[in-house]
């Protein structure tokens, strides 16, 4: 297993797993709101097709966590509406 | 300027069972193959991470669950010996280049230029001929509520499964037709996981039709496999609404509910499922000739029968060329190979033809049972142009059927020309979850056949990249500095 931070909450998954199978086991709320209406998302598909777990990940904004393989200490942060410029 | 390294025989782009079997074959007959993957291990997503739970029956000391059980089966073995297969090419073969965790962003088809992103780090790659093996996705279901937290795809959920042996907490439901709903709800019934309800959109009078075109007999191993899953989801408690229509999913910032025409039920997962289609992001990218798919409701390149598209250099194996199956992808990807090694001048016609002999039967089985499949799970009307002009269709900004609707009724011919009035299509992911549901709506609002309204042409980067990797050096292991 690996921990990794969710936002600020320590999770555990497993080896090999992805950034967005931490977050739907992390039981946040939602790891974006949407830029035009606020609306909060979690991850839809988990193949790289919807974009809709865009998340900030060590530092990097709008990276597809589904496609990212978590590692020890990874920081996965949750996007708000409209990133800044 | 210093020449770049030398260009690779063949580019294969995706390592899901036609790529593999490519790379495989194309070794073999001495080509020089750089294989590119965005995922970690190869498998593609039909035997994601299959690796992990091989030869492991005893299941996993490390609490990693790809070893899962509920994922055994034939299937299993036979991506697993695959993987193996392709793992033994790479370590016996200095002239396969395996690239996991490589995104394409941009080809180049004529100058036969990859350009790729790995880990952050922008890459390019030169190749005399290229091979797209991208697959499938599923079919976009635009139900009203489908954007709650909480609502998922199957594959999704098989996906969540396979890598992080995770299921849903309490009850939960799938949605939708196709033979993937009954494989997911034995294998997360068998992982342990809640009251599950499976809610059958399939429209009355389906069976009839499918048995009348056919292909039954040379697929009933196939169908045998499916009438068994089918009995061991209901003996593990399944319960199975047929015939559902007008499915919406309820809650206010996460899923509680899902309702249809005469029912309801509590949930906090709803995993949706219309079947897949081929994944044409790049190929409509590249402006290929595609051809409408009146059986699987798609749009697919136009191939040969050795997967050669209008593009004189460029190939498409397995799903992304149109819908068949991993078995049918295995085999179109090693009639790939000998076609390039033909058109390179490694092989002749006649030796061409006779290699291909293996791969065009094993297609034929593969293909069998398909046109039973797709007349049986054949989408409904209202999986393709949501009736509710409320839906929000283009998940990305939000833009629902009404207003798409609207926008044709003001002169909006297709999908491109709804995406300038509407924004749908210009968000992060590039029209991949609404451009055939657009397209569905605006040849609803102008009665034309959907193929009239085309397609939506999507522009590179085919995924994001950051203007910090484009600025970085070009990683490329065989190009001395200097």
């Amino acid at each position: 297993m690996v921990e990794v931070l969710v936002g600020d909450r320590p999770v555990l998954v497993p080896a090999g797993a992805s950034a967005a199978a931490a977050v739907l086991l992390s039981d946040l709320p939602a790891i974006r709101t949407t830029p035009v209406s606020g609306a909060p998302r979690l991850p839809y598909c988990m193949m790289g097709v919807c974009f809709d777990c865009l998340a900030e990940i060590d530092g990097v904004p709008n990276r597809q966590a589904c496609m990212v393989t978590v590692a020890p200490g990874m920081r996965i942060a949750p996007q708000r509406g409209v990133r800044a410029a | 300027m210093t020449p770049g390294p030398a260009p690779r025989d063949l580019a294969i782009v995706g390592a899901g069972p036609a790529g593999m079997a490519a790379a495989v074959e194309a070794d073999a007959l001495g080509l020089s193959v750089v294989l590119i993957d965005e995922q970690p291990t190869p498998g593609g997503q039909v035997f994601r991470a299959v690796e992990a739970g091989a030869g492991d029956p005893a299941g996993d000391p490390a609490g990693d669950s790809a070893g899962d059980p509920a994922l055994a089966g034939e299937d299993r073995d036979s991506g697993a010996r695959l993987v193996a297969g392709l793992r033994a090419a790479i370590g016996a073969s200095a002239r396969l280049d395996y690239r996991p965790r490589t995104a394409l962003w941009h080809l180049d088809a004529d100058a036969g230029l990859l350009s790729t992103v790995t880990d952050g780090a922008a890459g390019e790659v030169a190749a005399r001929r290229v091979l797209l093996a991208t697959g499938a996705q599923e079919r976009p279901v635009p139900i009203p509520g489908w954007t709650l937290p909480g609502v998922l795809t199957a594959g999704a959920a098989q996906i969540l499964l396979k890598t992080a042996g995770a299921v849903p907490e309490g009850a939960a439901a799938i949605a939708g037709q196709g033979p993937l709903c009954w494989l997911l709800a034995v294998q997360l019934l068998r992982a342990g996981a809640g009251p599950l309800t499976l809610l059958e959109t399939s429209s009355g009078g389906a069976l009839p039709r499918a048995l009348r075109a056919g292909g039954l007999w040379s697929g009933r191993a196939a169908l045998r496999k499916g009438v068994s899953l089918m009995r061991e989801a209901r003996a593990r408690g399944l319960r199975v609404v047929p015939g559902v229509r007008g499915l919406r999913a309820g809650g206010d910032s996460r899923l509680r509910r899902v309702a249809w025409e005469g029912g309801t039920l509590e949930c906090g997962t709803l995993l949706l499922h219309e079947g897949v289609i081929p994944s044409t992001h790049v190929t409509r990218a590249l402006g290929l000739a595609h051809e409408w798919d009146a059986g699987q409701f798609c749009w697919r390149p136009r191939l040969d029968a050795w997967g050669a598209t209008s593009h004189p250099a460029i190939a498409v194996a397995g799903d992304g060329g149109g819908i068949g199956g991993w078995e049918a992808a295995v085999a179109a990807g090693r009639l790939a190979a000998l076609d390039a090694a033909y058109r390179l001048g490694r092989l002749d016609a006649a030796a061409r033809d006779a290699r291909a002999a293996p791969p065009r039967a094993a297609l034929r089985r593969a293909l069998a049972l398909r046109p039973f499949l797709d007349r049986l799970y054949a989408p409904s009307p209202a999986v393709l142009a949501p009736p509710d002009d409320a839906t929000v269709v283009c998940r990305c900004e939000e833009v629902t059927a009404g207003q798409v609707r609207a926008a044709a009724r003001l002169g909006a011919t297709g999908p491109n020309q709804v995406k300038a009035f509407l924004r749908a299509g210009m968000g992060p992911c590039q029209g991949r979850l609404c451009g055939t549901t657009v397209a569905a709506l605006v040849a609803g609002a102008r009665g034309i056949p959907v193929p009239a309204a085309g397609v939506l042409r999507p522009r590179a980067p085919y995924r994001p990249v950051t203007v910090g990797a484009l600025a970085g050096p070009l990683p490329e292991a065989d190009d001395p500095i200097g």
